[in-house]
């Protein structure tokens, strides 16, 4: 039996997404905050912290944007393949969700037309939308305004198999290290292991979605999660690039099936204000 | 940690006695310009026509805000990466400006450029947003209106909380402090 949606039902879900995903920071996020004020040992980076946690608190408070920075929209889309669509072409209606959405919620709107031309689009459209198909007749929308800073400082490259865990590690530190203060720590850490060029990063992108202290289920990337948000925390970059003993709040590794010949790694990398809010249809 | 409570404009022997890590509390007028801003005054320089704004003596706020929500005096607003500013430092520190806000490291030229110019590079705090629009109390747009979030807007700010990053020294702030924390 399929179960038809109307393609409009989606703008005021998207409009609704991008708001809340810009006010609130999730409680999981702001008790991430909270165990890193415990953690940290500069007194710089501590005042930081508490100050960015008042700022969650207010923005809140007030229902507007905590970071002027929101982004470039990401949607994600799970749509199940029991679903059938009907009326304007979804991802029109999508980007109708993101104009109304930024044009009303005072939200900054940050995308150029064109890299080179540089003409700002003044509606913060079009988003970048992923789509999946999965079981079932439901829609998972989750939206994900990600910021410049942290978006910027990103990174892939592709190994030979035979630098393995080492040259992974090798890898991410190096990519943190050199974004050093740019990405607005405390960072998230999303790793994407494996699969082809495209795939992998948008691995490291989904990673960044998987809520602070957890795990991948599997023991050896979890076992490679811990150490290197060890290493990253040695690095010394602290709040904001301050210096301090809390630079990740958590590094999310996925991976996947890849070829005999590659070892694709992929960094994506999220600012503190990890923002993200998800619904269901 | 020192802190002071200071008037803006910052003259030049305020900014002489700032040292790296001190906490300064802002009053006064800042100027916002970033990227695309930069760009068009570097271009009208080229070209010998006339700046929109006089850059002697000012503090250049990186920064591009969101829209001001109805019953607010400003929009969610918090320094930009300063970095992507750093090829335009000594062209602004010829024009007279004295201080610039950002966050984050910048190029190892820039700590050169401060100790040849007598100028500072002050820390706000990327995405405290929200905070900082209420330390805003009036914002206008002096220029460059077409750019939008990145046109050039003279800002009232009360009490703005930044830490002195780079000082007339060419100290950079976030060196001494990664050092004390690095581990590996």
């Amino acid at each position: 039996m399929k179960r038809i949606i109307n393609t409009e039902d989606v703008i005021p879900i998207i409009s609704g997404l991008v708001q809340k995903a810009c006010y609130e920071l999730s409680d999981n996020v702001l008790d991430a905050y909270k165990d890193a004020l415990k953690k940290e040992e500069s007194p710089y980076s501590r005042d930081t912290l508490k100050l960015l946690i008042d700022n969650a608190e207010f923005a809140k408070k007030e229902q507007i944007a905590c970071c002027h920075d929101t982004g470039t929209t990401v949607i994600m889309m799970e749509i199940g393949q029991e679903i059938s669509w009907s009326g304007k072409p979804l991802i029109d209606q999508i980007n109708e969700g993101v104009r109304i959405g930024y044009r009303d919620g005072y939200l900054r709107k940050s995308i150029v037309k064109d890299p080179l031309d540089r003409i700002n689009t003044n509606d913060n459209t079009p988003a970048v939308v992923h789509t999946e198909v999965v079981e079932g007749d439901k829609v998972k929308i989750t939206a994900m305004p990600k910021g410049g800073g942290s978006e910027n400082m990103g990174s892939f490259t592709t190994m030979v198999p035979g630098e393995g865990i080492e040259g992974v590690k090798k890898f991410v530190l190096d990519t943190v290290r050199f974004a050093g203060g740019k990405t607005c720590p405390p960072i998230i850490v999303g790793v994407g292991i494996g699969g082809t060029m495209d795939y992998c990063t948008y691995m490291a992108k989904k990673a960044l979605l998987r809520p602070i202290g957890e795990h991948n289920s599997k023991p050896l990337y979890a076992k490679l999660e811990e150490e290197l948000l060890e290493e990253i925390n040695n690095l010394g970059i602290g709040t904001l690039g301050m210096g301090g003993t809390v630079t990740a709040l958590g590094v999310h590794i996925n991976y996947f099936p890849c070829h005999i010949t590659a070892l694709p790694v992929a960094v994506n990398l999220q600012c503190h204000a990890s923002r993200h809010a998800t619904a269901e249809i | 940690m020192k802190e002071y409570r200071l008037k803006l404009p910052l003259t030049k022997e305020i900014i002489d006695n700032l040292r790296i890590g001190d906490v300064l509390y802002l009053t006064g007028n800042l100027y916002t310009a970033r990227d695309a801003a930069h760009k068009r005054i570097e271009n009208t320089i080229a070209e010998g026509g006339e700046l929109p704004i006089d850059f002697k003596g000012k503090t250049i706020f990186y920064a591009g805000p969101c829209p001001t929500k109805p019953g607010r005096n400003m929009g969610s607003i918090a320094p930009t990466t300063s970095a992507r500013m750093d090829q335009y430092v000594e062209m602004t520190f010829k024009l007279g400006m004295l201080s610039m806000i950002g966050k984050g490291d910048r190029a190892n030229y820039v700590s050169d450029l401060c100790k040849k110019y007598g100028g500072v590079y002050l820390l706000s705090i990327g995405g405290a947003s929200a905070m900082i629009s209420e330390q805003v109390k009036s914002c206008e747009v002096i220029a460059y209106d077409d750019l939008g979030t990145e046109s050039i807007k003279k800002l009232f700010v009360e009490d703005l909380r930044v830490i002195v990053g780079i000082d007339i020294n060419g100290d950079v702030f976030q060196n001494r402090e990664i050092l004390k924390y690095k581990k590996n």
